[in-house]
């Protein structure tokens, strides 16, 4: 384990500066777009993601449609140019299905799909810049799309990663350059109010005994990203509110 | 977007009467937003917003192998990619016709060797040049796609930063690059003459051009004319519907004026863009 020794120094800090239960620092915006019913851009980092909901709207495939539910249609799609070496596709390749499929089981969990019966809504995700951590990106941006374009949705979901460096030291927010150094990652897509997981992944391996306190890293990272988006749709809400003047009851 | 037959006649009769939907007559542009910079880890990058149209370009060098029959010239790549952010309708593989349509303009545009210089591009004849990827991608179309991303690609490609090779090293067949690390060494390209498109859309009887989406459907047909200095370097008809020789001639020249008018703007904005300007989605 010599390699992932380097990933935490002798007094703390870890390869870009931060502690190990730190952030990396997240800024996002609401409603970019226009053309979207709701859209949203986060960045994490260096990791910058763009995220846009159309719907709910008819469905547009007729057999598909449920008669108690609305679909939630993801597609995850990497921008040619977001990674250091130029990618051939923006999508149809098995990480960007894949990532697509956990992005859905991710949001149909506080999505109240029940209310729009025979309907569809669509949330497309486009990675601009992917330096780590992009599941989590999309999930958080996603989330902020959805609160946008006006969907009920449960509670917040929100996701991170968090990995064990030194073999005893949980560590949060994985960056792109530690997960090239080794060492486990842990993503966990999670309802920080309710404290549910939905969504838990891991890549690499490690002893049994640890996994309860990455995993609980991991989820006090996610109740951290949820305080900041929440910080975020609050100041959104307030500006847009500003503008029709009901600022001015309070 | 569909329009019903009453709001297609109150765009037809807009136009003839020189005051368009949005209130411009009918030379007239949508206000235009450009950024350099944004993509951090490519050679160079722009953004350019459109009204609704909203398109980012970055450019990647790779070294590569020219091809055989043309050893002194580099290479230049262009890549739409349509995301579905845009429109549900790009969803999958549903944005690839427009894209290739639009990649296709674009190296037909940027062709011949009086426009954009690839002979520059060449490290050692035959051998070793550099291969240019020009990465388009489509963020949100509010119509007039070819002249927001040929502007952005212009204004990318002025942005783009090729390395300096300071020295090769011919070792038999292996050739060793000695490229220098200093960012300051970095060429810039010569993006004087590079082609600007204007999409003249034909409504009516009249020829407008930077069409809505709107005007788009109401258009009989339209003409999207590149045009490099003071010549043009692809004419392409776009859209279904057919044109008379005199108005395609009419379409023509309005094209090459309004080009001409658009790149004076162009290196405008462009002189006024200062390093380590705040810029992003954030703003």
């Amino acid at each position: 384990m010599s390699r992932s020794k380097e990933l935490i120094s002798k007094i703390g800090l870890r390869l870009d500066g931060r502690r190990a239960n730190e952030l990396r620092r997240i800024r996002c915006k609401l409603g970019v777009f226009t053309e979207p019913d709701g859209s949203a851009y986060l960045e994490q980092g260096l990791t910058k993601v763009l995220a846009a909901v159309y719907g709910p709207h008819q469905v547009r495939n007729r057999s598909k449609a449920q008669h108690d539910t609305a679909i939630v249609n993801c597609q995850f799609s990497m921008a040619v140019f977001s990674t250091n070496e130029r990618k051939r596709r923006p999508r149809g390749d098995r990480k960007s299905t894949e990532l697509s499929m956990h992005l859905q089981q991710a949001l149909l969990a506080v999505i109240k799909t029940e209310l729009y019966p025979w309907s569809q809504i669509d949330v497309y995700v486009e990675v601009l810049h992917a330096d780590g951590g992009i599941y989590p990106a999309c999930v958080n941006a996603a989330t902020l799309a959805l609160i946008d374009a006006g969907i009920p949705i449960k509670e917040y979901v929100c996701a991170c990663t968090a990995s064990l460096a030194n073999n005893d030291i949980p560590m949060l927010d994985i960056s792109h350059q530690e997960e090239v150094m080794g060492g486990p990652t842990l993503t966990v897509a999670a309802l920080p109010i309710s404290g549910k997981i939905v969504l838990m992944e891991m890549s690499q391996r490690f002893h049994l005994d640890h996994l309860q306190k990455v995993l609980e890293k991991a989820l006090q990272g996610c109740r951290d990203i949820k305080q900041i988006l929440d910080e975020a749709v609050r100041l959104h809400v307030r500006d847009v509110g500003c503008s029709t003047g009901w600022a001015n009851t309070s | 977007m569909s329009l019903c037959e009453a709001e297609k006649t109150f765009v037809l009769h807009g136009v003839e009467e020189n005051f368009r939907v949005d209130g411009r007559e009918r030379e007239d542009y949508r206000p235009m937003e450009l950024e350099t910079d944004i993509v951090s880890h490519a050679f160079g990058s722009a953004r350019l917003r459109l009204a609704n149209t909203d398109v980012l370009v970055a450019v990647k060098i790779e070294v590569d192998a020219p091809f055989p029959e043309r050893p002194y010239e580099g290479k230049l790549d262009f890549f739409v990619d349509c995301s579905a952010n845009a429109t549900p309708d790009f969803e999958g593989r549903g944005g690839e016709e427009l894209a290739v349509q639009i990649s296709n303009a674009l190296s037909s545009a940027y062709r011949s060797p009086n426009v954009f210089d690839l002979r520059k591009l060449c490290i050692l004849k035959g051998k070793k040049c550099w291969k240019l990827y020009v990465d388009i991608l489509l963020l949100e179309c509010g119509g007039n796609l070819f002249d927001a991303v040929s502007l952005a690609v212009k204004a990318a490609l002025w942005n783009t930063q090729v390395p300096l090779v300071k020295q090769v090293d011919i070792d038999g067949n292996n050739i060793n690059l000695d490229v220098s690390d200093s960012l300051s060494d970095c060429q810039r390209m010569d993006v004087e003459k590079a082609p600007i498109m204007v999409t003249v859309c034909k409504i009516g009887e009249r020829c407008v051009v930077d069409p809505n989406a709107a005007e788009e459907k109401c258009s009989v047909g339209s003409v999207v004319v590149a045009v490099a200095g003071r010549k043009i370097s692809t004419v392409l008809q776009t859209g279904t519907g057919s044109l008379h020789p005199v108005t395609l001639l009419e379409c023509l020249t309005l094209g090459v004026k309004i080009a001409q008018r658009l790149d004076t703007a162009l290196w405008d904005t462009l002189r006024q863009i200062k390093p380590n300007q705040d810029v992003g989605f954030l703003k």
